[in-house]
């Protein structure tokens, strides 16, 4: 199915609220019963930034990894980026991470143009990259905001990781880890979180907890969030959006439009979109 | 069960002195029995009296308090140029370029071997010895700070720049705790060294200290002096090994190896 397909659906679906992207839209849609569970633009809660690409290249050498991309991801929207290795799914995130410059092209976060670290994004590393010697707390509290110990306390119970505060890291397993680097993220409240393949070194059972946890920090706060992911199922689990970049490229730009929580209900819409962004990858 | 292990437990403390004891207890006995002359090697039980007797007449607390007195002098002044070299070279390239190759064409000078030229410079006071262990503490320190700071985790730099740590907080807490072991390392062999450098300072120019007690009663053949400052050196090592240990486990608290079941920062 192509990325044309999709759009049209998309605009012909009567419950797309993807059109209200980032705009606090209140109790206006309360009483449509053909309103989903919970949609992403009720979800928004106008605290995510507006990211954009615009003909963005990188190259290392001659050998190009990103070629002119441009991608408008509205505040809020949770977007999945699929693609085999060396797709520049890691690139793309470390440019909007601040931690390169593009070679040529122009980042805009908020609407402002940026370069270089920004404040309002956030990065979840694929290893959870917890100093070792800073107790969990600590960890969260990273940049020792002022009451800090408080909001860190307040955001790993939100996590799950109550009365760990005390813990060193290296008595947490692989999951703790990550929860621990969630809450650090969390803490300065970002506008944007990009995750770097998370949940890669996961276990199935904890991956499938952290989906949940994810899913619900994201309804919860609201922020837009781009994950890097190689596994088709947890971006069609996660998102609203799978992009599938391939050779530099964004191959395939489809809308996740399945209500959430996305439970069993919806596995056969889910399978089929499954299917479909894997012929492209 | 409960009183098998604490058995066992006792046993486990008292076994590294197991040995010891019985050589001094075989060595008590020969001496004894009159097989080994009082002159070359005086029993045990002759050291303690000397031990006794200067202890009371305050000789021996004045050399081991002037010993000491140089040691940590030697190594609070090496190790800080050792430690803040390292800590240049290990977070600066164009210092490391500058410097390291001739800290390294240094650190192969025995630093003993320059014992004429501190004399010739400082004559045998207490410079002279101070200088000597400052040099000798500082290489160790240096090399284990350089090589400790080049391995903190590229991954926490990166991730404390995103997470917006500055200059100083990024050193602070992510790569000097980063080199802590590294460093503590450095700073046990630099003790061996300490001490190893005051005893030579202390037996060619000295005119108090644990050394020039020991060179003096060679002078008058007291055999006993002479163990019993052979033995205050073992022990002081022993000590400093035993402190820089429990610095160990109180700074790395947080490394596997460190951790204990109660072991809870």
């Amino acid at each position: 199915m192509t990325a044309d397909a999709f759009l049209r659906r998309r605009f012909e679906g009567p419950a797309d609220l993807h059109l209200f992207e980032g705009v606090d839209i209140g109790g206006i849609y309360e009483d449509v019963e053909t309103r989903p569970p919970v949609t992403p633009a009720a979800a928004a809660g106008g605290v995510g930034l507006p990211v954009s690409l615009n003909g963005v290249t990188k190259a290392f050498g001659s050998r190009a990894v990103l070629e002119g991309i441009d991608l408008d991801i509205p505040a809020g929207q949770f977007v999945a980026v699929v693609g085999r290795s060396g797709g520049g799914k890691t690139t793309i995130m470390r440019l909007l991470a601040g931690l390169d410059s593009p070679t040529s092209g122009s980042l805009a976060i908020d609407g402002r143009q940026v370069r270089g670290l920004q404040p309002s994004v956030r990065l979840l590393f694929q290893d959870a990259r917890l100093l070792p010697w800073q107790t969990v707390i600590a960890n969260v509290g990273i940049a020792r905001s002022p009451g800090w110990r408080e909001t860190s306390r307040d955001v790993l119970a939100d996590v799950g990781l109550d009365g760990r505060e005390n813990d060193w890291p290296s008595v947490l397993s692989g999951g703790q880890r990550q929860r621990v680097a969630l809450a650090r993220a969390l803490v300065s409240r970002p506008g944007v979180l990009l995750l770097d393949e998370p949940f890669g070194a996961l276990d199935a059972l904890t991956r499938a907890e952290m989906h949940q946890l994810l899913a619900r920090i994201w309804r919860e706060h609201g922020f837009t969030t781009l994950l890097i992911t190689h596994d088709v199922a947890e971006a069609v689990v996660l998102a609203d959006r799978v992009l599938v970049l391939r050779g530099g490229k964004i191959a395939l730009d489809v809308a996740v439009d399945l209500p959430r929580p996305r439970g069993e209900d919806v596995a056969v819409e889910a399978a089929r979109l499954h299917a479909a962004i894997l012929a492209e990858v | 069960m409960s009183a098998r292990r604490h058995l066992r437990k006792a046993g486990e403390a008292l076994l590294p002195w197991a040995f010891p004891l019985a050589v001094v207890a075989v060595w008590e006995a020969t001496a004894q029995a009159g097989l080994i002359t009082p002159r070359l090697l005086p029993a045990p039980s002759a050291v303690a009296v000397a031990f006794w007797e200067s202890a009371k007449s305050g000789v021996l607390l004045h050399h081991m308090g002037v010993s000491a007195g140089r040691a940590l002098q030697g190594l609070a002044i090496g190790g800080a140029i050792g430690f803040a070299l390292g800590v240049l070279n290990g977070i600066s390239r164009p210092a490391e370029t500058a410097l390291d190759s001739s800290m390294q064409m240094l650190r192969n000078v025995p630093h003993l071997a320059i014992i004429p030229l501190v004399i010739l410079w400082f004559g045998i006071g207490e410079e002279a010895k101070i200088f000597l262990v400052a040099i000798g503490v500082a290489f160790p320190i240096y090399l284990n700070t350089f090589h400790g700071i080049r391995g903190v985790d590229g991954g926490l730099i990166e991730m404390a720049r995103v997470y917006g740590l500055g200059r100083w907080a990024l050193f602070w807490r992510v790569i000097l705790p980063g080199a802590l072991p590294s460093v503590l390392v450095g700073l046990r062999f630099s003790l061996g060294i300490m001490w190893l450098t005051l005893i030579v300072a202390e037996t060619i120019s000295a005119s108090s200290g644990i050394g020039y007690m020991t060179m003096n009663a060679r002078e008058f053949m007291q055999t006993d002096v002479v163990l019993l400052g052979i033995i205050i050196y073992a022990l002081l090592g022993k000590l400093a090994d035993m402190l820089t240990r429990a610095l160990e486990r109180r700074a790395l608290a947080w490394h596997p190896a460190f951790q204990t079941a109660e072991a809870r920062p």
